[in-house]
């Protein structure tokens, strides 16, 4: 057993989520740009990446809010998105459920994306990381992240004007979550489960409020787990 | 536009609060009670699970080409992820995803 280190964790965690930068930068700026040309102020676009910190609901909401669409239905939809974040919380369980109520709550604001797949994937495979290493590693994979969205909010709110179409920036997410994917493909099961949800999210897409990406998800788990008892299986024969 | 600005601050704190309970639901009320294999088990493909889907729509139907296929975006999505998946590092596959999407979007623009 080595020494509890949550200190070089946390920087551990800094340096893995700094490549993320590079897309949450562009990306909170566009969120700051979208929102200012479709009527929000500075404020109100700074207490939607703030207080709801979440890239693809904010967008959600505010493309619905231009559609008038009801409010109801805006607040729903978006939460729609979010709800991937239950599941992330439940993954994050067993490796955090342990730390003190105000960790918990702490790291339940700061889930993002990057932050869990990161943490889940270093989790997974440093098994005897203590409660606070891993609560170490996950604050300093937001470190850098969190600042980084608020103040490219920021300055995608003040600069409003139309950022050229040419720079692409729509692809940023995408982008970030295959480079987020790929190295996480380690086994059959993980590339089986991938497929899947391709696949599903794809024929599901007609589905009314996100709700298609929650079935695909939901099957794409179901995939990946009996993959993974058959190879178990397989290996104990 | 959006001129109702009482909508808009009803939407950021419902936001606000629903997705705070979301993010906390089962780090808050689980806790560390210890969870069945079979739901660990499912729990351990979450990310592969979510991710993939909620990109595939982007990369095929780009909102930005009026949902049209891409092929400077189809390449930069190939290219990061088998960088990514190869190297196993996210930062090669981010930088070379990025220079495929602007390297072909100039060829092609």
């Amino acid at each position: 057993m080595t020494s509890s280190n949550p200190k070089r964790h946390f920087l551990r965690g800094a340096r893995d989520a700094l490549p993320f930068a590079l897309v949450i930068v562009p990306f909170a700026a566009l969120f700051g740009v979208v929102a200012t040309e479709a009527g929000l102020n500075v404020v109100e676009v700074m207490s939607f990446s703030v207080l709801v910190i979440a890239g693809a609901a904010q967008f959600t909401a505010v493309q619905l809010m231009t559609e008038n669409a009801p409010t109801i239905i805006v607040i729903l939809t978006a939460l729609a998105v979010n709800m991937r974040m239950a599941m992330y919380s439940a993954s994050l369980t067993p490796y955090l459920g342990q730390a003190p109520m105000w960790k918990r709550a702490l790291v339940a604001y700061f889930m993002v994306d990057q932050a869990y797949a990161l943490s889940q994937i270093k989790f997974e495979m440093e098994r005897d990381l203590t409660v606070s290493e891993r609560f170490a590693y996950y604050i300093g994979t937001v470190a850098p992240l969190a600042p980084l969205w608020y103040g490219a909010s920021y300055v995608g709110a003040v600069a409003g004007t139309q950022v050229p179409p040419e720079f692409a920036l729509d692809f940023a997410l995408p982008i970030t979550f295959l480079a987020m994917i790929a190295p996480a493909l380690r086994t059959l099961a993980h590339v089986t489960s991938a497929a899947t949800s391709v696949v599903l999210a794809l024929l599901l897409a007609w589905m009314p409020y996100g709700s298609g990406l929650l079935v695909a998800a939901i099957g794409a788990m179901i995939v990946g787990a009996q993959v993974e008892l058959l190879m178990t299986r397989k290996a104990g024969q | 536009m959006i001129a109702n600005h009482t909508t808009v601050w009803i939407v950021i704190v419902a936001l606000a609060i629903g997705s705070f309970l979301i993010r906390f639901s089962f780090l808050g009320i689980v806790g560390d009670r210890p969870m069945p294999e079979w739901l660990l088990r499912h729990l351990r493909y979450t990310p592969v699970a979510v991710l993939p889907g909620l990109v595939a729509p982007l990369v095929l139907w780009p909102s930005a080409t009026g949902g049209m296929t891409d092929p400077a975006r189809l390449a930069a999505a190939l290219m990061t992820l088998s960088v990514g998946y190869f190297s196993r590092n996210v930062l090669a596959a981010i930088l070379s995803g990025a220079a495929t999407l602007y390297g072909l979007l100039y060829m092609l623009g």
